[in-house]
Order: structure tokens, then C-alpha cells, then sequence
């Protein structure tokens, strides 16, 4: 089976990662996608938690926004920000999906600013949104994103969201939640973890039609690796028709 | 209490729990008749220099009714809470309304991109920011709404979003855990757009409430605008649907549709045609200032703009495709 594109296959093994009887935080995009897929695959009882007060939504369709009105169809409650924020903060936020204009080998994301000045920035960026408030609270987060050395930098011009910041134990010592951090990077090129001790990114499987030196080479700083890396799995008949079918019909998505 | 780091940004606003007092302490209990058009409601309650607030999110159930009143007659110099702000953010960004921002999320207009002119205006350097997190402001005005100077949140830690932010990093005098001190945030004014008010502003919102619960009672004036005035016997019935009281507000406006081109749930879905109109418009300011003139300068008001682009029949369409009939399946 290799009918499919990259899209496809980074929203199928970031649905994979989301387990059944899981809570996961999601935003607009790619990470909803996957989280409808798993929801509507291997994990009906996923409960999706949008920041802005929908909480369990029975999404018809993609959202445009985090707080549009497709994140309360058919939900359990309309709530607020502060209630879903909060329910985060209390540790019952199992993912989340995040994004960036640059990331750093210990997961830290940069979404605010390019350029020294931050009072006249060369490129300004919408800022933190959720992601600090998701990077901070929710117990593993994952990022979505597509990979290249602009991206992947050996140090952000700006840390938005909290990935393990300078690695070892700098997370906890700065205050963050015990047991929280950085857990998935999934790109178009492999996917990583973060090794246990030195929180430093590590390749853990590597798509189909990349090879190791690819990953590498698109990346701004030194990957670990993995004892054994294997290949990411492809995505299933079943997980292509529901993604296309159900989930992204009109391949918003999946058609980028 | 010891301080063990502290961000550098401007807090824009007195966190000063008495001066807020003192402020409430002259605010009207009774309940009186608020009816004003929108036109009135913006002249009487906001100011060049003061610090505003839109409810909502950005393009769903927010009142860009009265951001484009606010372009329209010229506002300045103003301080604004980036909360969730997207297409409302991109309109006051094109009147150049405010000069100060405390920042959460900005410039965007999420899945749809981002607002080349809103960037333009923030890379310009005419604006002084501040750095927050969504949750960061809505507990800002969380802890004005408590009445109180300050809530501790276990956010923005380790990061430059907290040194580009006013917080401060205390500890618990319980536990010894870090906490950032978010200062309380009072608004001199916001808009909020509910689904429907009495004449006295007692409100009620179909929807999720994002900050607003918080926002109207931390809002030195409170402008609703609804999508339907209902009689006070009708919110007495049903008590329990009332979110916002009307000891909050200050002025109600009756304006249908407030929130296009965004979203009202129940009521109308986002028109993303001319959300996009916008968002390719502002590559040219020559094509936006038009733009502008036509959308906003010479309008007279939102029915004005409404009727500009459908009338009720884009409102018709708008419904059904909110409620997902799929009548106009194409």
C-alpha cells in the first residue's frame, strides 16, 4: 500500500499515537484530522478537548477554529477557556498537538517572533495562542510539522512554548508540572522521541522513502538515534478510506 | 513575598484592586433602560487612550459590529487585549485603533492564515507589546473578575514568553511549587455580542463562553451588542440562562448579525469568501484602502455592510449552512 501522501501518512501515525480512552487538546488542522481519525479507527473513546470550551464534540466536519461552532456540535458542553484551560492544568490532558515557525532539539517551539527586536520584529507571528498554556499543561506533546534545517534550529530566536528547555531536568527546575513535556515530533520525514536523559530529540522511525542521512540533513542540530530505528508503518486501507472519506472529504487537509 | 524572576513587557493597566473598587462602588444597581444604537453606544463608552476588550473569538461570536464602529469613528491610540483575536484584530489593526497590546495570540486568523496587514501594522513598530498565553490573559481577567490583584498560573515558566511578559514568578507559601503571578486585568471597555438581552443587558449566550463570563464583570463599561432583544419576563422564566447580569452593563445595542463575516453559533456560519476577500485585499494598501471605504468609511452601518454583500439572503444561506441542512450542497 503505498498509494498515499505524506500528509496522509503523518496524519495517520499522529492518530496512531492517540490511544483509545485517551483525552487529547487539539487545534485546527492536521492535528484535528488526526484526532478525528483515531476516534473514528482504533479509538472511539477519545475525548477531544478544544481550548476555547468544547468539550466532547461529535465534529461533523473540520473546524475552522478552535472556538467556532463546530467544536460544540453534538458535544457534552459548551464551556469556557478558563474551565478547559483548567482541566489541563489538573492533569487530565493526556496530548496535544503543536506547531511552529522553529523548533529546537529539546522540543522548545518558537511561534511568536523572527528578528533581535522584539518591539519591531522582522516577521511577527501570531504569539502563543494556547501553545504555552498546552506546552506547560498537558502531560505529552506532540508536534506536527513539516521538516527542514530552517525549521529544525539549534536555537529558537524566540522560545514560545516550553519543550524540555535546556534539557536534563531544566523543565521541572523551572517550575513545569512533573511528568510533562515533549513526546512526539512527527514530520514528513521520520518520527522522533526524546531521549530520557538528556531530553535531547531522537530519531525513532523513519518514513517510507527517507533514509537516516535524510533526516539528518534537513535537520539544524545532531539527532540521537534510536537503538533500532525502524520504518513507520504505512497507513492502513481502512485508516486511508476514513481519513478521505470521513474525516477530510474535501481535502482541505490532506490536499495541502 | 519573594520575587525570583520577573518579565520585562509594560503591564498596560493597574492591577490595584482598590482602584477597581473605587470604580464599581460608583456603578449604577439599578435597572435601568441601556437601548442605544451601537453608533451612540461606542461615542458614550469608548474613548481615544483607553484599554479595550472584544469578546469572543476573534471571528466566532465576536462583535465586529462594533470594531468596524470603532474604525469608523476614528479611534486612537488605544490599548488592546489580544486574546484569541483574529478577524477582529485584523479590523482594528487596518483603523490603526490601538498603539499598545498585550499579546496572546495575534495577527492570525488560525487555519485560514495570517493577516499580511495586521503583521505589517505589528512589525512596524508602532505598537508596544507585551507577551502573554490565552490562558494567561483570561486568567488576568479572571482575577479581575474575583476582584483580587493577582491569580497564580503554572504556565509561560522557563520560557521568553515569560520574559517578554509582565508576570512574576512567586512560590507557593504552601508547597514551595513556582507559580507566574498573572496581574488582574480591568478593561475600560468591552464589547461582548450574546445571542440575546433584556433592555437592561441581563444576557444570555448560546455558545461556549471563551472569557467572556469573566470579561463582563471585569470591564470597567460593558457594551452588548445581542442578536435579538428578549423581555425581562423572558429572562426571569428561565434564570439559569442568564450569563451575564445587568449591573455589568452599560449600553445595549440591538444588532442582528454582529458577528459577520465570523460565526454565531446557532445563528449563521462564517462567510469565508469574503474572510479570504480580506485576507488577499490587504496584500495591496492601495486595493485595502478602498477596501476599507467601501466596507467600513462609507457604510453607515453593519445592516449597511450586511446588505453590501447578500442581505438576507446571504444570512438565509449563512443559517443553513450554520445548522449544516445541507441545502446549498454543491
Amino acid at each position: 500500500m503505498s498509494d498515499y501522501n505524506t500528509m496522509e501518512l503523518m496524519i495517520c501515525t499522529a492518530a496512531r499515537e492517540l490511544k483509545d480512552g485517551a483525552s487529547v487538546a487539539v487545534g485546527t488542522g492536521a492535528p484535528c484530522a488526526a484526532a478525528m481519525l483515531a476516534q473514528k479507527t482504533h479509538a472511539p473513546n477519545l475525548l477531544i478537548i478544544f481550548e476555547a470550551g468544547g468539550i466532547g464534540p461529535l465534529l461533523p466536519e473540520m473546524p475552522i477554529s478552535v472556538g467556532d461552532s463546530r467544536t460544540i456540535w453534538k458535544a457534552v458542553m459548551a464551556s469556557s477557556m478558563t474551565d478547559a484551560m483548567e482541566t489541563f492544568c489538573r492533569g487530565l490532558v493526556d496530548y496535544t498537538f503543536l506547531g511552529g515557525a522553529q523548533i529546537d532539539m529539546y522540543g522548545n517551539i518558537n511561534s511568536t517572533r523572527i528578528g533581535p527586536d522584539h518591539q519591531k520584529p522582522k516577521v511577527r507571528f501570531p504569539g502563543s495562542g494556547g501553545a504555552n498554556d498546552f506546552g506547560s499543561f498537558c502531560w505529552n506533546m506532540m508536534m506536527l510539522t513539516p521538516q527542514d534545517s530552517k525549521r529544525f534550529v539549534e536555537k529558537c530566536t524566540f522560545i514560545t512554548t516550553p519543550g524540555y528547555l535546556q534539557g536534563g531536568d531544566s523543565r521541572e527546575k523551572a517550575g513545569l508540572a512533573k511528568g510533562t513535556g515533549p513526546y512526539r515530533v512527527i514530520t514528513n520525514m521520520a518520527v522522533m522521541g526524546f531521549d530520557p536523559e538528556s531530553k535531547r530529540m531522537m530519531i525513532l522511525s523513519i518514513n517510507p522513502g527517507y533514509s537516516e542521512s535524510d533526516v539528518q540533513n534537513n535537520c539544524g542540530f545532531e539527532l540521537l538515534k534510536a537503538k533500532k530505528i525502524v520504518e513507520t508503518h504505512h497507513p492502513t486501507k481502512h485508516e486511508l478510506e476514513v481519513l478521505r472519506e470521513q474525516v477530510d472529504p474535501y481535502r482541505y487537509i490532506i490536499g495541502r | 513575598m519573594e520575587i525570583f524572576e520577573q518579565g520585562i513587557g509594560k503591564v498596560f493597566t493597574s492591577p490595584d484592586a482598590d482602584e477597581a473598587r473605587a470604580h464599581f462602588k460608583t456603578k449604577s444597581r439599578i435597572m435601568t433602560n441601556k437601548l442605544m444604537t451601537l453608533k451612540e453606544a461606542i461615542e458614550k463608552y469608548v474613548h481615544d487612550g483607553d484599554y479595550l476588550a472584544i469578546g469572543g473569538f476573534g471571528a466566532n461570536r465576536a462583535s465586529i459590529a462594533a470594531c468596524h464602529e470603532i474604525v469608523r469613528q476614528g479611534k486612537k491610540n488605544m490599548g488592546f487585549a489580544g486574546h484569541t483575536s483574529t478577524h477582529d484584530f485584523q479590523v482594528l489593526s487596518a483603523g490603526k485603533v490601538f498603539n499598545r497590546c498585550d499579546v496572546a495570540y495575534i495577527v492570525g486568523l488560525e487555519a485560514r492564515g495570517l493577516s499580511p496587514n495586521a503583521r505589517r501594522y505589528m512589525e512596524s513598530g508602532e505598537v508596544e507589546v507585551c507577551e502573554w498565553t490565552n490562558y494567561a490573559l483570561a486568567a488576568r481577567i479572571k482575577a479581575a473578575a474575583m476582584g483580587i490583584s493577582f491569580l497564580p498560573a503554572r504556565n509561560m515558566m522557563g520560557t521568553d514568553t515569560f520574559t517578554y511578559s509582565g508576570g512574576k514568578k512567586i512560590k507557593c507559601p504552601f508547597t514551595g511549587q513556582f507559580y507566574v503571578a498573572m496581574p488582574a486585568l480591568w478593561p475600560d471597555v468591552s464589547v461582548i455580542h450574546v445571542h440575546e438581552a433584556d433592555v437592561y443587558g441581563n444576557s444570555r449566550i448560546r455558545d461556549i463562553t471563551i472569557a467572556d463570563w469573566d470579561l463582563a464583570r471585569a470591564s470597567k463599561h460593558l457594551i452588548i451588542t445581542c442578536e435579538r432583544l428578549v423581555s425581562n419576563e423572558e429572562i426571569r422564566r428561565i434564570p439559569y440562562q442568564t450569563q451575564i447580569p445587568f449591573y455589568c452593563v452599560d449600553a445595549v445595542c440591538e444588532v442582528p448579525y454582529a458577528g459577520y463575516p465570523g460565526v454565531m453559533a446557532y445563528e449563521y456560519f462564517s462567510d469565508e469568501d469574503h474572510l479570504k476577500e480580506w485576507l488577499t485585499v490587504e496584500q495591496d494598501l492601495e486595493k485595502l484602502k478602498d477596501f476599507l471605504d467601501k466596507n467600513i468609511y462609507q457604510c453607515k452601518d453593519h445592516l449597511d455592510y450586511i446588505n453590501l454583500h447578500g442581505g438576507a439572503e446571504k444570512m438565509m444561506m449563512l443559517r443553513r449552512k450554520e445548522l449544516l441542512l445541507n441545502a446549498d450542497k454543491t
